[in-house]
């Protein structure tokens, strides 16, 4: 008896699970076809060889693709040196990306910490504020930014107004104006997950270190930051991945000569045609971003099980 | 006589931090408003004010290349939100509310794959699948842009609706179930209702989401296929006119009235 009535359960178990399976069928199918497959396909690209007209010669491998990313060879006496150009393109995004994730960091967690010590009632809209930019298209921001530090725009025209200066500041086409950019484009994402830890902090260990006679900083430095540790880590991850494969706002405020990781791909697909490097370039800035996420997760992990200090 | 007393001391402050704060604010909002600002303007100039005139929401309204790409833009925008809040939907039900099973940390990954991969990744692989596809068969539709752009929604209509599920209450469908309804009668009457803001709060931000998409559409597209945003991305790199300065506008309006819209939602749900 016991055993047929567990056979029952069972039976409708596996069906329950076959059910749950063909739900989930046509996210999935949508998702492999239009996302996860294509990178499986770039990845025999990377190993192609390269079409004269873009595109790749099919079936004919190499690994010409993946040389490339690192190494050039002279087209007259074949001699192989390091690409310069590109080793340039991969430090300027690593540093770029690192040094906009410091920025929002800074910038961010005042600004989160000041909207968990509104009252509760209004924190709702100040987290709303900072929503607002987050869902505006990143080409309308990106603009914003442009119009504001161009030679002609509304900065320069303002100090040279003021007798600041007598010629407008280039800020434009430089590295600075990428770095702004992204600052401007993914502070909202330092902020969010930054406020959601903050906000569950128990503001009695606070106490509890004042009592002990902490000041303000250590106060800060001791109990607030370890302990808000993880919306940190989070608020890291989500700016650096954008910004380490940033696009548009390179694309736009950084002009030809300076580009990141993610305009040398399209490079590649575009006028460049080499389609394999392009393709094993995206894989590189995939392994990237990967990398970091790890190192995050077993670094969040570490903080988890036991304070350092 | 006034007695000077000292403020109390208050656990939460630090200093410099409102400041901070402030100013982040102003950082976040100074660029924008000017940009709004300048649609307003009556010269041809996007920094130096000259009076106050519409003409540039005008000849946007009259551009007949806007006209087709914002027309566009929202047409992809409601399909892939649909088709990923449909498709959300039941990816939701079927990972929620249960016991753990094989393939379901699987399902969760494959779901949120395309949150971790960068946008220009993605872009360039749809580029070598996509046109290899046009070549083969000849199809040069929309149905390049409507398939990437609906698997890009999913795993963000897919959040709120799990979470929505989630914090559900379970009694009320068993009670549905104890009074002899069917699987979809219960669906149908009680789970769905309930389930009702999760999804169009998936809709609205999967709407967003694909209404803001740049890289991955201009990669996508065949000719004549332009959209809002890549319209825009070709624009800024000629002499900028405050026209663009009036698309942003609207659009700008128009995501903030999304935005506005899902606030509410999302607070009436606490």
């Amino acid at each position: 008896m016991i055993s047929r009535a567990a056979e029952v359960a069972e039976r409708f178990r596996r069906q329950d699970i076959a059910t749950r399976w063909w739900l989930s069928a046509p996210a999935m199918v949508v998702i492999f076809l239009a996302a996860v497959g294509p990178l499986f396909v770039m990845i025999l690209y990377s190993l192609m060889v390269k079409g004269d007209y873009g595109d790749v010669k099919y079936w004919q491998f190499s690994g010409k693709g993946w040389f490339n990313v690192f190494f050039s060879q002279d087209i007259f006496d074949d001699t192989v040196g390091f690409a310069d150009a590109h080793v340039a393109i991969f430090w300027r995004s690593i540093r770029l990306a690192g040094l906009t994730t410091i920025a929002t960091l800074i910038l961010g967690f005042p600004t989160a910490y000041f909207i968990s010590t509104k009252p509760e009632g209004k924190r709702e809209l100040w987290l709303f504020l900072i929503t607002i930019p987050f869902w505006t298209n990143i080409l309308i921001r990106t603009f914003a930014i442009q119009e504001t530090i161009r030679n002609e725009g509304v900065f320069n025209t303002l100090v040279m107004k003021l007798g600041l200066v007598d010629r407008p500041i280039q800020i434009m086409y430089t590295d600075t104006a990428i770095m702004l950019g992204m600052i401007y484009v993914y502070l909202p994402l330092m902020v969010l997950p930054v406020y959601a830890s903050l906000e569950k902090l128990d503001f009695r260990l606070v106490e509890a270190g004042y009592d002990l006679y902490a000041t303000r900083f250590q106060v800060l430095w001791r109990i607030v930051l370890p302990l808000t540790k993880p919306g940190i880590i989070a608020g890291s991850i989500l700016v650096f991945i954008p910004a380490i494969g940033a696009y548009v706002t390179p694309r736009v405020l950084g002009g030809g000569k300076n580009m990141m990781l993610g305009n040398l791909i399209d490079l590649q697909f575009g006028q460049g045609r080499n389609w394999p490097l392009g393709a094993a370039l995206s894989i590189t800035l995939m392994v990237i971003v990967t990398v970091a996420l790890l190192v995050y997760v077993r670094n969040a992990s570490k903080s988890g099980a036991g304070h350092g200090h | 006589m006034a007695i000077r007393t000292r403020k109390p001391f208050s656990l939460r402050r630090q200093t410099g931090f409102a400041s901070i704060a402030m100013l982040c604010f102003a950082l976040l909002y100074l660029p924008i408003l000017t940009l709004v600002v300048f649609a307003f303007n009556a010269g041809e100039s996007v920094a130096v004010w000259e009076g106050f005139s519409f003409r540039w929401f005008e000849s946007a309204w009259h551009n007949e290349q806007v006209q087709t790409a914002a027309l566009r833009t929202i047409y992809v925008a409601s399909v892939a939100a649909t088709l990923a809040a449909i498709f959300a939907t039941m990816a939701a039900i079927a990972t929620t509310r249960t016991a753990p099973y094989r393939g379901l940390t699987f399902k969760y990954a494959f779901i949120n794959q395309p949150l971790m991969v960068p946008e220009i990744v993605t872009a360039v692989a749809l580029l070598i699948v996509f046109s290899r596809i046009k070549v083969w068969t000849g199809y040069q539709g929309m149905g390049y842009i409507l398939a990437a752009h609906t698997a890009f929604c999913i795993p963000f209509a897919y959040l709120p609706i799990r979470a929505r599920l989630e914090n559900m209450d379970l009694t009320l469908e068993r009670a549905a179930a104890d009074l002899y309804a069917t699987p979809w009668n219960t669906f149908r009457h009680v789970t769905l209702p309930l389930l009702w803001p999760g999804i169009l709060a998936g809709y609205m931000l999967a709407f967003v989401i694909s209404l803001d998409d740049v890289v991955i559409t201009e990669f996508v597209k065949s000719g004549g296929q332009e959209t809002l945003p890549t319209y825009m991305l070709g624009q800024l790199r000629r002499v900028v006119t405050p026209e663009v300065n009036a698309i942003s506008t609207v659009f700008l309006g128009l995501s903030i009235l999304i935005v506005t819209i899902f606030f509410f939602i999302s607070r009436k749900r606490n």
